[in-house]
């Protein structure tokens, strides 16, 4: 099996204050922690054992800057084999199909069996790259992926549906799948596997190098125009109970109690 | 020209609540857009269905065929590009679920349409389609227009919007299938339904909910502690789960269990949509969460900004004492 794995670099926000930048179009990430992506993480954990299991290699894929380098040699430490980082300021990154075309001229010409990506990104939530890839590569697809058997010429996928439902499907090889959180238990790197990575190739390119023209993935090639970023009013009907943390758990007893709640 | 075409998405002889909501915001946008509004059934014995449907007072277009009886990703794909030569929509509206994030990003690419997906608002301004979607999980919000485009594609998110009531009478016409023959690609082979757990969680009267702000598994006895006081299941969010903190039927959300205690206690939950939309039954809700931000506090009815684990063990404390 040849697996590619797409990953993303992407920031921690669920404890932070996210700000929008002057220009009113990004925010600011300055303050920020930034590590893969969190399905991402899964992807690549799945590509992992599915080379321990049937052999093959994995080839980390990643659209991002040279800070993620410390993420992609990660994923090698855990047993991917090499890595492709793609940068270039010129790509439309707001828009998942600019993403998508720039991974897939990333994969074409290469020969591979399997392409795994996160299902969803955390930071843009759109759940559209891996499924647009695979229509650029033009091989079949599962998305929300929460279980993976490889079978002779075929794979066949477990897709997560709403409320816990499973759509199992069979897809022929080459495909795309976009993989769920929960699938497995990613594993942490061992030492010995993060002292090989740094031995292993990681190949940073540019458009220029994959042969695709910044005019069919920049901001005049999206159809989609991102025009502006702003924090939504967060209505809150909610009484918030202060105080020190003894006095807000005391209070918030006294209100189960007397409210009969509890 | 100028019409509206919704998607009508349906699973196991049922039609999903998206399809309703998409009808909210679609009758507006086909007067902005000078069209009308028609839904696209694809199924197999799907009459009942239409019906329905066109009880919204819009046109259904059915495609009843056999090989549309399970979905399947391709299928879905090929009748929507060949229905969009035919019909030439000015917008296509399909859900943002798990149907249709596995085709609608395809078949923006195979189309070359403008496409903005998990879209909250959507409208025409001064003639340029416009849609909001969200950012790091609900702290920021996008206004993303869309180029001129013959036909614009989008997929909108599961309870952004409230169903309206049934109308007038619609209509419902039949098309003919346009898929031929059945695809070698991709096989649907079955479905397999949830697993059952020890503790039915919709049924609980009193659920406390826990979500990545308990860090790690051996917290896991403080939140049982207050459980046990207040006599409450216990649940969680997506992050709980694939933690391996909870069994899969304990999961509320989305893409888990709906759920509608009397009492709903979320902690360390920062209240993403997915979850979010699973508590909307519940009566009360309390959230104790340290980020101040976190968008559980937009539904919670009692709020504590702060750590946890310095509430929890109080809080347990004092219930137990109150409730002696």
């Amino acid at each position: 099996m040849k697996t590619f794995v797409c990953i993303k670099y992407v920031p921690d926000t669920s404890e932070a204050e996210v700000k929008v930048n002057a220009d009113g179009t990004s925010v600011d990430s300055s303050r920020f922690s930034f590590d893969i992506n969190d399905a991402d993480n899964y992807a690549v954990e799945e590509a992992v054992q599915i080379q321990e299991k049937h052999g093959g290699t994995v080839t980390v894929l990643s659209i991002g800057p040279k800070e993620s380098e410390v993420m992609i040699r990660m994923a090698m430490a855990k047993g991917c084999d090499n890595a492709i980082r793609v940068e270039d300021g010129r790509i439309a990154s707001f828009d998942p199909l600019m993403v998508a075309k720039v991974l897939a001229a990333a994969i074409k010409g290469q020969e591979f069996d399997l392409v795994l990506t996160g299902c969803m990104a955390a930071d843009d939530g759109q759940m559209a790259t891996g499924v647009a890839l695979a229509e650029e590569l033009g091989v079949p697809h599962a998305a929300m992926v929460k279980k993976v058997e490889i079978l002779d010429g075929k794979v066949r996928a477990h897709r997560e549906l709403e409320g816990g439902l499973l759509e199992v499907v069979e897809l022929t090889l080459p495909a795309v799948l976009t993989i769920q959180t929960g699938i497995n238990e990613p594993r942490y790197a061992p030492i010995r596997g993060i002292r090989a990575a740094q031995k292993k190739e990681l190949k940073v390119v540019n458009l220029d190098d994959l042969g695709l023209p910044a005019s069919e993935v920049d901001a005049g090639a999206s159809k989609i125009v991102l025009e502006k970023l702003y924090i939504p009013e967060v209505v809150s009907s909610a009484e918030f109970i202060e105080g020190e943390p003894e006095e807000k758990a005391e209070k918030l007893a006294s209100i189960l109690v007397k409210g009969g709640l509890v | 020209m100028g019409n509206v075409l919704v998607l009508a998405e349906h699973r196991q002889g049922d039609l999903r609540d998206i399809t309703f909501e998409m009808l909210a915001i679609a009758p507006a946008l086909a007067k902005d857009l000078g069209g009308e509004v028609n839904v696209l059934l694809l199924g197999s014995g799907v009459e009942a269905m239409a019906e329905k449907i066109a009880g919204y007072g819009v046109k259904v277009l059915v495609v009843d065929d056999p090989l549309f009886e399970h979905f399947n990703a391709d299928k879905y794909q090929k009748a929507l590009s060949s229905l969009i030569d035919a019909y030439k929509p000015s917008l296509v509206m399909i859900g943002q679920t798990a149907q249709g994030v596995d085709f609608a990003p395809a078949l923006a690419v195979e189309k070359n349409l403008p496409y903005v997906a998990d879209v909250i608002g959507l409208a025409v301004e001064g003639g340029t389609l416009k849609a909001t979607r969200q950012l790091y999980s609900g702290k920021v919000n996008a206004q993303i227009a869309f180029k001129p485009a013959d036909t614009y594609l989008v997929t909108v998110r599961e309870s952004a919007f409230e169903a309206p009531e049934p109308s007038a009478a619609g209509s419902v016409e039949k098309i003919e299938s346009p898929l031929k023959e059945d695809l070698d690609y991709r096989m649907f082979v079955e479905y397999i339904e949830a697993e059952v757990g020890d503790v039915d969680i919709t049924q609980s009267e009193i659920l406390v909910g826990i979500g990545r702000g308990l860090k790690e598994d051996k917290n896991m006895p403080v939140i049982e502690e207050l459980a046990g006081v207040i006599k409450a299941d216990l649940c969680g969010s997506r992050a709980a789960v694939d933690a391996g903190w909870l069994p899969h039927d304990r999961q509320v959300g989305t893409s888990g269990k709906s759920v509608k205690p009397k009492l709903y206690i979320a902690l360390g939950i920062s209240g993403a949509f997915q979850h979010v939309a699973g508590i909307k039954g519940a009566k009360t809700i309390v959230a104790v969460n340290k980020d101040p931000e976190a968008p559980i506090f937009a539904v919670a009815d009692y709020a504590i900004v702060d750590d946890m684990f310095k509430i929890v063990p109080k809080l347990a404390e004092k219930l137990k004492e109150l409730k002696g």
